[in-house]
């Protein structure tokens, strides 16, 4: 059982609430506590319509003929759409978010088991869904391609024939760091490990599905679209481009959103259809996927084949690191990462550790299984990156006889270092890496639970203790370098002060269950000092809120959050020239307590925020060249990510007699720089612990050989309840970040990042008395029976 | 949203009712009570049915659990909440409340019923297992009111499929009690509420120190929950021992049918047979002595 430990600054009642950081009660949580969230399929309009999709029941298949005529008999269907009738519209095919191509409906064949091939719109969603049991389709079976290690195999069927001169399944190769010096430092290296491992396919699965209300207006030619996105304004761009709607003529508007983690950054082929659904018939059309469609068809995650290799000094000092990649990107490349970071942030692979050299090298490749790659709070792939170098560093503790916690201090990178250049390029802001690995020590009482493990050894108990200490790179940009299909990664805010001093914030982010609603107000209260609970925050809605590239891979406080802090710093600079005005005293001469300005050396003479704004929006005088009014804009471009870290300390037993495991104690230490609501830190860490616990111990998205999806519903893919996880025990050290105008870094997927390594790192330790050096995700009990064995096998 | 392909409901208001209804309807008809195993086949239309019957109007008369000298009756309206919480049949068979907090979680148990379990027919399912354990007696009733009386092993003709036919229903089921009775159950699961990977019930009956019988009943591990004679032959007469447990898992895990699957592969799926053999009869031993 989960549960909230009491603090001392546990606030329990409203009354206690910050004006700025602080623990603080979401203020969005009444009205889902009250079932008064207002998601995608709680929007119902006059006349609205329903829409179906039918989905290819095979891996791979050529369309010899779809008959609808029966379906459009059916009672209640007012149209039915295939990928032949969208190909006259030449909408058949869109652009991937990494520029490639996917059918929205398939016109020449279907390429994984349950891609779009067309769609029904009926009165009900019973009658549209009758109605995709009447299609005929007849499909002329093709050999499909579901091991991504024969992907390149001379004889491999070619999976997309769609791109011209595609004669293989090869989708790119990347390369990062120096091959060369890494080269020479494994030559002279006294000790090198080598290890294989899986990051299996995994599914985000967020509580809600995807699905739109599409609701094209043919009179004004403006198309309201209400979709589960965690990007509004970013798709509001791709729809013009696709669509061909001119792009102010389009509203995208996300409104509660259940649960996205990275599910809902991409463009579905569901959404276009709903679109253009709605403009054949000229009502309102909704989609809603079910579950089934969710699992099969959505952003996966994960899905990347690896060998690590690790050199270090007899003594453990670590010298290279280097990997090599195959990467299982299904039938497109839907990719949701910037343009140029084909691996998404792989390129963090050399962890915290400070070496002489890395390198890695990665192939793509395309298979009949559905499109995706980065998703289920991945950081852009800092998941598998972080996975790769905990684990390898654990099997080159085991090689050396050292403990795991002594060969990562040994070769962390020192706080002096920062700003610290890796191998492969990226620049960590800020760290101080020894008292976070220190403090998960202390509260995990490491030495003791090695004894105790020792003791338990000697008794035939199977015990393991696991390490991981993760760094991330979140919020992207530099828009100098990070886009999505040529947009740069930066975000707009908005903050209007009303006449009573009441406040608006407008994001560009969209929240999905991060707290948005609390955090930016808390960010805004602290800069001006009016009450969280009198700043509303506006998010969603692509014609009321500015421009921004969204809610995924911990951006929105790096970025957004940054933008929040510097719009109200302008709106308080505005507000201080207005005050000097008040007091008739020159601007030098105010001095700034958290809500209001005074004359310095004279507290009793000052003027509140709520003064200033009455002033600024009232009758009299402003000073010399003041507008009225008291509110700002601004788009900031980050100057570099953020570098959020941790140390997490996992806690296992294992019956030896059913190979089940029990995770007993967690303890995580994260360093996300300044804490804004510590409530909301640690319920992210505890949701992304707990996601941990599903992809190290149950979750995953299996094939059969013939492409079948083997984890289409929730009883066949497992994600984990309150009674697989532990009483988390949660910490922090703060570190900020320098270049954040208030000291903030990303935390949302740390804890999704960080735990998957420290589960699996403990149920190897566990084992090491039958000789396991490593066990691939998920160790279901039959998994972990079989590395007992000596016959761990990879999961795929 | 998943939606089922369209029916016809109707409520029963007895037994009698529900029974007129499934003579006439014939087998494009399905009774509902729980619905937690049927209602997911019919939304992903792995099952489509013309009519449901609902049942649950009818808990009065088939919602009970009576124990008597010989035999204990519980109704097959019965619910999974009643079943756990049962102080007499825990005090008669353990091997239930061991079973009930197993099963799914407390949404499904307060709704589920003994008698949806068996029906449903699931390789898987909990209480068959604990049923086929304790040598449980199925009755069926059929149209004007004829009642036959089948074994578990009747009972079940194969996964999915049950010995009632077309206007029939399983009304009640029947567990013989003699004394010196013991009886655990334990299921390996891959997470809390997911179907066994495999799991095992146990019962032995002791006089003195000798078993006068024991039977052990296996799920997922063969096309139906399975009892194993040969395990029953082997310690009839015996004195409990660990060796005696460990030949009884030998037995177990070569007499098992299992197949690999997203839940373990048929090694692992043997291993556990022997291994929670052994565990729930000792503990049945020990709740026998105790």
């Amino acid at each position: 059982m989960t549960t909230v430990h009491e603090r001392a600054d546990t606030f329990h009642d409203n009354d206690q609430k910050p004006v700025g950081y602080g623990r603080m009660l979401r203020k969005e949580d009444p009205r889902f506590l009250r079932g008064r969230g207002r998601y995608v399929d709680d929007v119902q309009l006059p006349g609205m319509l329903h829409l179906a999709i039918l989905r290819a029941p095979v891996a791979h298949a050529r369309i010899v003929s779809i008959d609808t005529s029966a379906a459009e008999a059916s009672p209640g269907v007012r149209a039915v759409v295939t990928g032949a009738m969208l190909a006259q519209q030449g909408l058949a095919w869109m652009p991937t978010l990494s520029n490639d191509v996917q059918a929205v409906l398939a016109t020449d064949k279907v390429r994984f088991q349950g891609q779009e091939v067309a769609f029904v719109v009926a009165d009900d969603r019973y009658a549209a869904r009758d109605a995709l049991e009447l299609i005929d389709v007849e499909y002329d079976a093709l050999d499909p391609v579901i091991d991504a290690r024969r992907a390149l195999a001379p004889d491999a069927p070619l999976i997309r024939d769609d791109l011209e001169g595609k004669t293989n399944n090869h989708c790119f190769d990347w390369e990062t760091g120096d091959e060369a010096a890494t080269e020479a430092v494994f030559a002279r290296a006294d000790v090198v490990v080598s290890q294989d491992l899986v990051y299996p396919r995994v599914h985000p699965a967020p509580m809600e599905t995807c699905g739109a209300v599409a609701d094209f207006d043919a009179v004004d030619g403006k198309l309201r679209l209400w979709s589960t996105t965690q990007a509004p304004h970013a798709h509001r761009t791709l729809y013009a481009i696709v669509a061909g709607i001119p792009e102010h003529k389009i509203q995208v508007i996300a409104p509660d959103i259940g649960g996205g983690f990275g599910n809902k950054v991409p463009i579905y082929p569901g959404y276009v259809c709903a679109i253009v659904a709605s403009i054949v018939t000229g009502k309102p059309v909704k989609w809603m996927e079910d579950r089934s469609e969710n699992l099969i068809s959505t952003g996966f995650a994960r899905d990347y084949i690896m060998r690590g290799e690790i050199a270090a000094t007899r003594d453990g000092r670590i010298l290279g690191i280097r990997t090599n990649v195959l990467a299982d990107h299904g039938a497109f490349n839907g990719t949701a990462a910037p343009v140029k970071y084909p691996a998404g942030f792989f390129g963090v692979f050399t962890g915290s550790y400070d070496i002489e050299a890395a390198y890695c090298r990665m192939t793509a490749v395309y298979t009949n299984k559905a499109p995706g790659g980065v998703a289920y709070a991945c950081s852009f792939r800092i998941t598998e990156a972080v996975y790769l170098v905990e684990r390898i560093v654990d099997c080159l503790a085991d090689e050396l006889g050292m403990d795991p916690a002594e060969l990562r201090l040994k070769n962390f990178i020192q706080p002096e270092q920062f700003p610290y250049t890796t191998k492969t390029g990226w620049v960590y802001d800020s760290g101080n890496y020894e008292p976070t690995m220190r403090l998960a020590m202390d509260m995990a009482g490491y030495a003791e639970l090695r004894r105790e493990q020792e003791e338990k050894r000697a008794r035939g108990e199977l015990m393991g203790i696991g390490i991981a200490f993760f760094t991330e790179a979140v919020g992207a940009g530099p828009r100098k370098n990070m886009d999505i299909l040529g947009l740069g990664m930066a975000d707009g805010c908005e903050l209007r002060v009303h006449p009573t001093g009441k406040a608006v914030v407008r994001l560009s982010v969209q929240s999905q269950g991060q707290g948005h609603e609390t955090t930016f107000a808390q960010i805004v209260a602290e800069e001006i000092g009016i009450p969280p609970a009198d700043i509303e925050v506006l998010h969603g809605d692509t014609d009321n809120t500015p421009f921004g590239l969204g809610t995924y891979g911990s951006r929105s406080t790096p970025v957004s959050g940054a933008a929040a802090a510097l719009v109200a710093r302008k709106v308080r600079d505005k507000a201080r020239i207005i005050a000097s005005g008040m007091l008739e005293v020159s601007v030098a001469d105010l001095e700034w307590e958290k809500g209001a300005f005074h004359v310095k050396g004279d507290p009793g003479t000052s003027v509140t925020i709520q003064d200033i704004a009455m002033r600024a929006h009232g009758a009299g005088d402003l000073p010399e060249g003041i507008e009225g009014g008291l509110e700002a804009q601004i788009c900031y471009n980050p100057s570099n990510l953020t570098y959020p870290h941790g140390a997490y300390i996992c806690v296992v037993d294992i019956d030896p007699g059913t190979a089940q495991v029990k995770v007993r104690r967690f303890i995580a230490v994260d360093d996300c720089g300044t804490r804004i609501n510590p409530m909301i830190i640690e319920g992210q860490v505890h949701g992304g612990l707990t996601d941990g616990v599903g992809m190290a111990l149950m979750e995953m998205i299996a094939f059969d050989e013939d492409g079948n999806c083997l984890g289409a519903s929730l009883m066949d893919y497992l994600i984990p309840t309150s009674l697989e996880v532990p009483d988390w025990e949660t910490g922090f050290t703060v570190t900020p970040s320098p270049h954040h105008p208030i000291g903030a870094k990303g935390v949302g997927e740390s804890a999704t990042v960080g735990s998957p390594p420290a589960i699996v790192n403990a149920v190897v330790d566990a084992l090491k008395p039958f000789g396991v050096r490593h066990a691939d995700m998920p160790l279901t009990p039959s998994r972990v029976w079989d590395a007992m064995r000596g016959q761990a096998r990879p999961p795929i | 949203m998943q939606v089922p392909a369209p029916f016809e409901y109707e409520r029963a208001t007895s037994v009698d009712h529900a029974i007129g209804l499934l003579e006439r309807l014939g087998s494009t008809a399905r009774l509902i009570a729980g619905g937690h195993s049927l209602l997911p086949m019919m939304k992903l239309r792995l099952a489509n049915f013309d009519y449901l019957i609902d049942i649950n109007d009818l808990h009065g008369e088939l919602g009970y659990i009576e124990t008597g000298p010989d035999e204990v009756r519980i109704g097959a309206l019965t619910r999974h909440r009643e079943l756990l919480e049962s102080t007499q049949l825990a005090a008669a068979f353990p091997i239930f409340a061991d079973a009930e907090r197993v099963i799914a979680d407390p949404v499904v148990r307060n709704r589920g019923t003994l008698g949806g379990s068996l029906c449903q027919a699931d390789p898987s399912e909990d209480l068959s297992a604990v049923c086929t354990t304790l040598d449980a007696r199925c009755v069926i009733r059929g149209p004007g009111g004829a009642e036959r009386v089948v074994s578990m092993e009747e009972f079940h003709v194969g996964p999915y499929e049950t010995a009632v036919a077309d206007g029939e229903m399983l009304i009640e089921v029947r567990l013989p009690v003699r004394p010196g009775c013991g009886s655990a159950y334990e299921k390996v699961e891959r997470r809390a509420g997911d179907w066994a990977v495999v799991s095992a019930g146990a019962a032995v009956w002791l006089d003195g120190g000798t078993i006068v019988d024991a039977r052990v009943g296996l799920a997922a591990v063969g096309p139906n929950t399975t009892g194993i004679p040969e395990i029953s032959a082997a310690l009839r007469g015996r004195e409990p021992s660990e060796s005696l447990f460990e030949q009884a898992g030998a037995i177990a895990a070569a007499s098992c049918d299992p197949v690999t699957d997203q839940r373990g592969s048929v090694d692992y799926k043997r291993h556990l047979a022997a291994e929670l053999t052994r565990r729930t009869l000792r503990r049945a031993v020990e709740r026998a002595r105790s």
